[in-house]
Order: C-alpha cells, then structure tokens, then sequence
C-alpha cells in the first residue's frame, strides 16, 4: 500500500491535535506515516505520540541552523517524498504555513494542490477531496490528473481516528536551508488562556462593531468563557481595533463550522457569512430588526446585546 | 527598486457568487467582476515603497480580456505600466499552471520585489505567491501586515494563526499582503485620466513561452470531479426581546442539546 504523508504538526513539544485528525484523513487514502521536525531533544517523545495518533512511519529531521522560515520543513517534505518512493498523497494543515509549503511542494512534484480539503477518500483508486466553495455555497469533489496531490487540510473537518501503531518505524532525513531564504528575527504568541482555537472550537461567540469598543468586547468573552468557546469579531470590529485581526470571521478572515455560533452585534453582511454560514446553529443578537443576519439565524433576538447576552451568559452558567 | 504587484479580477463579493453546474469553473456572468480588494493594499504598499525608494510599479494579471479594468485601476491609483497575461488556451488553469505563467512574465519583469494578495477571494487557496517564490528561486515572506525595505533587505511583520514574527530576507523576493498592511487611496481624477494613457501590454502564451499543454483546464494537474450546491440557509425563529430573551435563547439551545 503506498503511505500518506502528513506533516506533524508540534507546539512547545507537543502534538497538536489536528495531527491525529490529519493521520486519520491519511488513513483513508494510504498508510499513514509522519514527517516531523523537531528540535532532537524532543523526538523521542513526539516519535511515540505520532505513532500513537497511528503514523506507522516517521520521517523526522532536525530544524536547520539559522532559524529560516519555513525552509527546513519544506526540505523535510521534499526529503520524505522521496525516501518514500510510493506516495498517494501528502496532507497539510490549512493554515498559513501550511498554505505556503503546499504551494512550494506541489511545483517541485510538478502536481496540484487540493486546497482547503474539508473529506478525502479513495474514488476508484484516486485521492479524491470535497472543498466548500464561496463560503460554502457550494462544495466540490476535485482530484488530481498527475503527480502526488498535495492536499491542505482544514483541522476540525472529519472525527475519525487512525489505529495506533505500537512501534513505529523512524526514517532519519538530513536537510540544509537553502540561500536565499528569509529568517525570523522574533516571534510574539498571542496569549489565548484557556480559549480554544477559533477553527477547533465547538462554539463560537462573535462580536461586531455593535459591541463598540476594546474594552465591553468583555461581554463576548464571557459569554464564550462560560461555554467553552472561542471569540470571533466581524472586521468591522477589527478594523475599529476592538479586536485583534487573527480572530475576523469572513470572507477575508477564519471560516469556522461549529456547532453553535453566536453573533452579537454583527449586521450580518455577505462577507461576514462567507466565514459562518455552515455552523451548524446560529444565535444573533442585533437590536435592528432588519438585519440580514437574521435570514440565517436559527434563534435571532432582536434586542441589545447588552442585555440579552449577559442574561444569556448567566442562564448558561446556571445549567 | 521596481515592483510587480499581482492583480487578479475576481466576482464581487458583495453579489450572488456561482460555479457552473456543469464542470464547477467560475460563472463570470453572474457577478460583476472587480479587482479582488487585497490587491489594491498591494498596489498600495509598492506605491509607498517606490515613492520612499525610487523605481516603478508594474501592475501584472493574467485573466480574459475585460480584466484590463482591473489593471486600470491600479494604473489609476499610480502604478506606472501594465502587463496583461491573456490567451484562450488558459481558461481554467488551476494554481499550478497560472503559477507557470506568471512565473513566465515575472522572469522578463526582473523586478526587485513582487507583491502579491495573500489570498484570493474566489480561490483562497494562498497558493500562488509561494509557487511564484518556488518557481523563480526567490524567498517568499507571506501574510505580511508591515514592510520596510533598507537597500537590499526587506523586514517584514508576518502574521499567522498563533501571532506574528519580524521577518528579513534578500531582495528580489516576493511577498505576499494581508489586509492590515495599508488602506488603499483613491484613484482621483488625473489618475485615472492618465491611466488611460499609460502602457499595457498584452502577452500571449507564445510570447512567453510557455507550453499550452501545461496551462488551462485540460494541462492542469487538478479537476473537479463533481459539486452540489449547499441548500440555501434560511432564517428559524426571530424574537423581540421582552427582558427574558437572553433566558429564552439559553433554553432554546439546552432543549436542543445544542449547548
Ligand atoms: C473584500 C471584502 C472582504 C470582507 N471580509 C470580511 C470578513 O472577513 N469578515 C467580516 O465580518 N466582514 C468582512 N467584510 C466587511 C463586510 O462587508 C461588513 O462591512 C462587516 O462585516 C460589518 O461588520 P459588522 O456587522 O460588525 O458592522 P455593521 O454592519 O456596522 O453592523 C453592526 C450591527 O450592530 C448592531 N448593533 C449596534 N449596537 C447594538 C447593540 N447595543 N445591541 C445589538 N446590536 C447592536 C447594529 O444594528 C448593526 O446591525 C468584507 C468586505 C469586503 C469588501
């Protein structure tokens, strides 16, 4: 059976979860093995987690000297195709990083890349993925017609686990960065607390230019706090610098499905469903009662955030 | 220094965006089409850059004829000459092959810095300015919210999921733009009656050599198999509230064990 490459994803020594979701995508497709860079000190235990999460191979590296953006996993990956030989496809996770080495990758192998893979699965013998369209007004099965697809993977997608392998197999690769490649001065990480991701989370609270400053963004946090979400903005929002940029909602900004969104504040624009619209139930809050969000709501309240989402909170944290 | 910035025409997001039902490629007559907004901010940053730094900006797409609209714009909002990529044979290229393609045209640009959106509205795939990088051999800085450039070396401040990291790299590169990086200014009225009058060349696969083969739906490496439209959302229940829809609404999502 040919492998399934994924590329592990690690944060502070740590697999992150979306990697056993993208070995379990991998499963589908062919056995899944795992590429991982990582600094060697912290191998061992990522080693067991992977194949724990069901990668029966691992390819792992050491990051290059230098810190060189993205470089060293691009090398990675391109090391690991080769040493396998027999690839049905390469999985990595949507995201900016992800996104980019996708890019890269797909014109070395001379294939394409099958973006923002929501399913994958074999169609009689082919890697075959579903991608929303247009915020999900459409969704569409693509493949490739040569090469090995390289696939970018929204985390939060499917459910399924890989089987655990007990002993995986680990496949050394030696990698250099290349010149000219740019390097990272620093890096600043957004403190989060205890919020999940916005793509992870299994419920949503936004905040819109109704919310009407930085500082009662307080309400949307504590409405999302008492339920275990994260908080999301309309770029309107944003752009009033209520909120950071990494947590717009949209057309330009995250898409997120999950199952409760609620929107507070927020007119409901096209743009702003392009990144919502697929929830699975939708709360608004909006004190205009024409407010487009409503044609999409499936419990609207029109009526002031300030009142309503307090009361909201508090019943919640009463359950 | 001389800038390219990447351009592309794209259905207005604020309309009823469509596939064609037959092989799901874009239905351009049910939108209008417009210059995708991230790319005005591009054209706004080498705009910036080449009044600090000396140089022009090359406005560059690859799209059908009426694209040349998009690249008026940006030769209206100050960019100094156009290059328009068009040829019946690239209707439907995927990533790949329009990477191929601009690739192509960048390599007779030989330009210091090419801009790019960091993703499109249609596509969103943010595929592009990397195989663009990947393609020409040049570092790629994407998702940049600021830029300075100091004679050869670019900073930049990349954003990602997580935070954002100060970047440098060599020039040439290719960077790409979020929507933090500048508000784009308005073309006023000489600036579009000049862009009337400033260069546009067109380009055909045959000028920039590139093998049709390679490029359009049949030479791209991905196809789309099949598609559905998603059943229209529609509205459930609205109420006013009364003082007790905040309590209203928490029922309503612990009956349906929603929450
Ligand atoms: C290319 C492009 C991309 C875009 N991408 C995005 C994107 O990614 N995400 C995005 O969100 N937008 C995006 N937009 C912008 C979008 O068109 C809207 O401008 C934006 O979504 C409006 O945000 P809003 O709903 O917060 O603000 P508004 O439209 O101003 O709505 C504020 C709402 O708050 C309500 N309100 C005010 N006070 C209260 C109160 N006390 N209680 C209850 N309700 C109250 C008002 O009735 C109003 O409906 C994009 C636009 C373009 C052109």
């Amino acid at each position: 059976m040919p492998q399934a490459l994924v590329l592990a994803v690690t944060a502070d020594g740590a697999l992150r979860p979306v990697t056993a979701e993208l070995l379990a995508a991998a499963a589908r497709v062919g056995d899944p093995a795992a590429v991982l860079v990582c600094d060697p000190a912290e191998r061992d235990t990522l080693v067991t987690a992977l194949g724990a999460a069901g990668a029966t191979t691992v390819l792992v590296a050491a990051p290059p000297a230098g810190a060189p953006l993205l470089t060293g996993e691009l090398a990675a990956l391109t090391a690991a195709v080769t040493a396998t030989g027999d690839v049905s496809a390469v999985l990595i996770e949507s995201t900016f990083d992800g996104r980019e080495l996708a890019g890269r990758l797909a014109v070395r192998l001379d294939s394409g890349v099958l973006a923002e893979s929501t399913d994958v699965e074999l169609l009689d013998g082919q890697v075959v993925v579903t991608q929303p369209a247009f915020g999900g007004a459409y969704s569409v099965r693509w493949t490739t017609t040569r090469g090995v697809p390289v696939i970018t993977w929204r985390g939060n997608s499917i459910e399924d686990t890989a089987a655990p392998a007990d002993a995986p197999a680990v496949v050394e690769l030696t990698v250099e960065a290349p010149a000219p490649a740019p390097t990272v001065l620093e890096e600043h990480h957004e403190p989060v607390g205890d919020r999940p991701e916005l793509t992870a989370a299994s419920v949503v609270v936004s905040g819109g230019r109704g919310v009407g400053s930085a500082e009662k963004f307080t309400v949307v946090e504590q409405l999302a706090d008492t339920v275990g979400g994260a908080v999301g903005a309309s770029r309107a929002a944003v752009d009033a610098g209520f909120y950071p940029a990494q947590f717009q909602v949209g057309q330009t900004g995250t898409s997120v499905s999950p199952q409760v969104y609620i929107a507070l504040g927020i007119s409901g624009a096209i743009q702003h469903r392009a990144g919502m619209q697929t929830s699975k139930t939708i709360v608004a809050v909006n004190k205009d009662p024409d407010a487009p969000i409503f044609e999409i709501a499936d419990f609207g309240v029109v009526g002031d955030l300030f009142t309503v989402a307090p009361q909201l909170t508090e019943a919640l944290a009463e359950r | 220094m001389d800038i390219a910035v990447l351009i592309k025409q794209v259905p207005d997001t604020y309309g009823e965006r469509r596939l064609h039902e037959t092989d799901w490629s874009l239905d351009r007559a049910a939108t209008d089409a417009v210059i995708d907004e991230i790319d005005t901010r591009g054209v706004e940053l080498a705009l910036t850059l080449t009044e600090q730094h000396g140089g022009e900006v090359t406005a560059v797409t690859m799209g059908p004829d009426g694209a040349t609209d998009a690249l008026r714009k940006a030769l209206a909002m100050g960019a100094a000459k156009a290059v328009h990529i068009t040829d019946p044979a690239l209707a439907g290229s995927d990533a790949v092959a329009t990477s191929a393609v601009l690739a192509a045209a960048l390599r007779q640009l030989d330009v210091d810095l090419i801009v790019t959106g960091n993703e499109s509205t249609d596509g969103r795939s943010a595929a592009v300015p990397a195989m663009l990088a990947e393609r020409l051999g040049l570092p790629a800085v994407t998702s940049v919210r600021a830029l300075t450039v100091d004679g050869d070396t670019l900073t930049a401040e990349r954003v990602v999921e997580g935070g954002w990291a100060r970047i440098q790299a060599p020039l040439p590169a290719v960077v790409s733009v979020n929507e933090k990086i500048a508000e784009p200014r308005y073309p006023n009225f000489k600036g579009i009656m000049s862009a009337k009058k400033k260069p546009v060349t067109t380009l055909t696969l045959a000028d920039l050599g590139v093998d049709a083969d390679r490029v359009g739906a049949a030479g791209s490496a991905t196809r789309a198999v099949d598609g559905a439209p998603r059943p229209p959302r529609t509205g459930g229940h609205t109420i006013t509230d009364d003082g007790s829809a905040g309590a209203q609404a928490a029922r309503y999502l612990i009956e349906r064990k929603v929450l």
